[in-house]
């Protein structure tokens, strides 16, 4: 498995802007990996994402992806590779209907109708959209809207799929399905996730965590090596796991608990065998 | 806010629904046109039976058509009564001053009643059959020939689409914003003309300024896509004329030809 992203000394300033948005960002994303990057408003994480796709072109330093190197010749090929779900629900739907949207992308690359007509059944099969094809966007719900978007974007066929807080503004149930999607697409079609996320118990899942702030990356980690700071990533702007809060109180009311960081299902261990007297 | 006029189209599968919309788009230009051809009470009644059969043929009760003259009527009304008091001729059954009824004045006040209702319901039948959706894909299909003088079809055509696809989302946003602005104490539709235009103020300023909002997210989520634009697109959606659509052509041809036979008369 070699690496399908690779970044190196990434710099980045908008125009009119005083300070970078980024700022020498370097890091190497193994093909099949899910990466989340976390990090507070502003930190620069919706701007990484633009600059892994050509969205926005580097000040300085280079962006390989899929092993080419990010150019004007390159982008679109890029493109093809990367598929980006962003965060608004309605401002990324194109098209008139759910089978519109899902083929919008196939258009753009000039697919043959009946390839096309394939790829979108098959897609919106994949994202359990099928009985709503001819359904118009006003008439879907949030979450729904989003897995549109998936489908829209594994009918491309791409290798990466980059979730630019793609879940915040859905509810709960939208956020979980939305995920769930992504999670069993993710294992069917060897892809690589890279997920841009405030939600915490979201970056909880991922096999590795890119800490971005002010544009610096401050660490990189695995969830376990990252929220063991437990409240430290509070001064970081960003939030702790629920089962780090919940350590954090019991260790207030005197219970001793370990340091390492725990998910949901080791706490649930680690707390039955502190309360058993076998 | 849904009582827009593209949006009432009526989900169906009638003949008339399954009819290409290019055809349809046509022919409704078309019925217009020969409208204006009949000219005596033979002419007109063909017209009518043929306009009822249309609307049976599309299985929407006839009250959906009569809704459609409605907001018109006034206007109607006033073109009738124009007819009938100032057109002179044959009998005079009323005269006061420069007003005559006669009896030229009262036909063409009823052929001028049914010209109107024709076409109403023509157009009502029209809009109700088709989607919106499936209207911009003829406008597209049928202005093709138009690239020869350069006019940017393709263009023109994700314009529309994208702008028929945003409708219900912008009044839903328009909806939001206006209950945002009474919760603040706005007051709309209250008020002499300029208080009413005054309060648009803050429901149109922050609805401008979420268009480009969304005007921009848009775009970049179609340029990581690969929109590139041009007409190296390829089409989803596709447009076929099948059997039926010759079917209703060579109806608009018999149709014509029967008003031309009786307009002698």
């Amino acid at each position: 498995m070699g690496n399908v992203i690779r970044v190196q000394h990434l710099n980045y300033t908008y125009p009119e802007a005083k300070h970078q948005a980024l700022t020498d960002v370097s890091f190497d994303v193994a093909k099949g990996e899910w990466l989340a990057i976390i990090g507070h408003n502003g930190s620069g994480k919706s701007t990484l994402a633009k600059n892994l796709n050509g969205l926005l072109a580097p000040e300085s330093g280079t962006v390989e992806v899929a092993g080419m190197t990010l150019s004007e010749e390159t982008v679109w090929d890029i493109r093809a590779k990367v598929g980006i779900v962003f965060q608004n629900p309605d401002n990324q739907f194109v098209g008139a209907t759910v089978a519109d949207d899902v083929a919008f992308g196939l258009e753009n690359r000039g697919v043959p109708r009946d390839e096309m007509v394939k790829r979108v059944d098959e897609s919106l099969e994949r994202v359990g959209m099928t009985a709503f094809a001819d359904r118009e966007p006003a008439r879907l719900s949030g979450g729904q809207k989003q897995r549109v978007a998936i489908a829209g974007i594994i009918a491309q066929r791409p290798e990466i799929i980059i979730l630019d807080e793609s879940t915040s503004m859905l509810d709960p149930a939208g956020r979980q399905e939305v995920l769930g999607v992504i999670r069993e697409l993710k294992d069917e079609l060897n892809l690589t996730v890279l997920s841009i996320t405030h939600d915490i118990d979201e970056a909880a899942v991922a096999h590795r965590i890119i800490l971005l702030n002010d544009g610096k990356i401050n660490e990189i980690g695995t969830p376990s090596e990252i929220f063991a700071h437990g409240t430290d990533l509070l001064r970081l702007g960003l939030d702790v796991p629920y089962s780090e809060k919940l350590k954090d109180a019991l260790i207030q009311r005197g219970v001793t608990m370990p340091k390492a960081y725990l998910d949901n299902e080791r706490l649930v261990d680690y707390l039955w065998t502190l309360h058993s007297t076998m | 806010m849904d009582k827009l006029l593209l949006g009432r189209y009526i989900p169906g599968h009638s003949w008339i629904h399954e009819l290409d919309p290019r055809t349809k788009l046509m022919a409704s230009f078309y019925y217009i046109g020969i409208v204006f051809l009949a000219n005596n009470w033979q002419t007109y009644l063909i017209m009518f039976v043929a306009t009822l059969f249309m609307i049976w043929l599309s299985g929407i009760r006839i009250g959906f058509f009569l809704r459609g003259v409605r907001p018109l009527i006034w206007l109607i009304l006033f073109t009738v009564a124009l007819q009938v008091l100032f057109v002179r001729g044959g009998t005079v059954y009323w005269h006061w001053g420069w007003l005559w009824i006669t009896k030229l004045g009262l036909i063409n006040g009823a052929f001028i009643f049914v010209r109107f209702v024709l076409i109403i319901f023509m157009s009502t039948l029209l809009t109700l059959t088709t989607q919106p959706l499936s209207l911009a894909d003829a406008v597209e299909s049928l202005l093709k020939p138009l690239r020869v003088i350069r006019v940017p079809v393709t263009e023109l055509a994700l314009v529309l689409q994208i702008a028929l696809r945003f409708v219900p989302t912008l009044m839903d946003q328009t909806t939001k914003i206006m209950n945002a602005q009474r919760a603040r104490g706005v007051d709309f539709g209250e008020g002499n003309i300029f208080q009413q235009m005054k309060a648009v103020v803050p429901l149109l300023i922050p609805l401008f300024v979420s268009s480009f909002t969304t005007a921009d997210e848009l775009a970049t989520a179609m340029e990581a896509r690969g929109y590139q634009g041009g007409d190296d697109r390829t089409k989803y959606r596709i447009l076929r004329y099948h059997q039926r659509d010759w079917i209703a052509a060579g109806g608009m041809a018999v149709l014509t030809g029967l008003l031309l036979l009786l307009r002698a008369y």
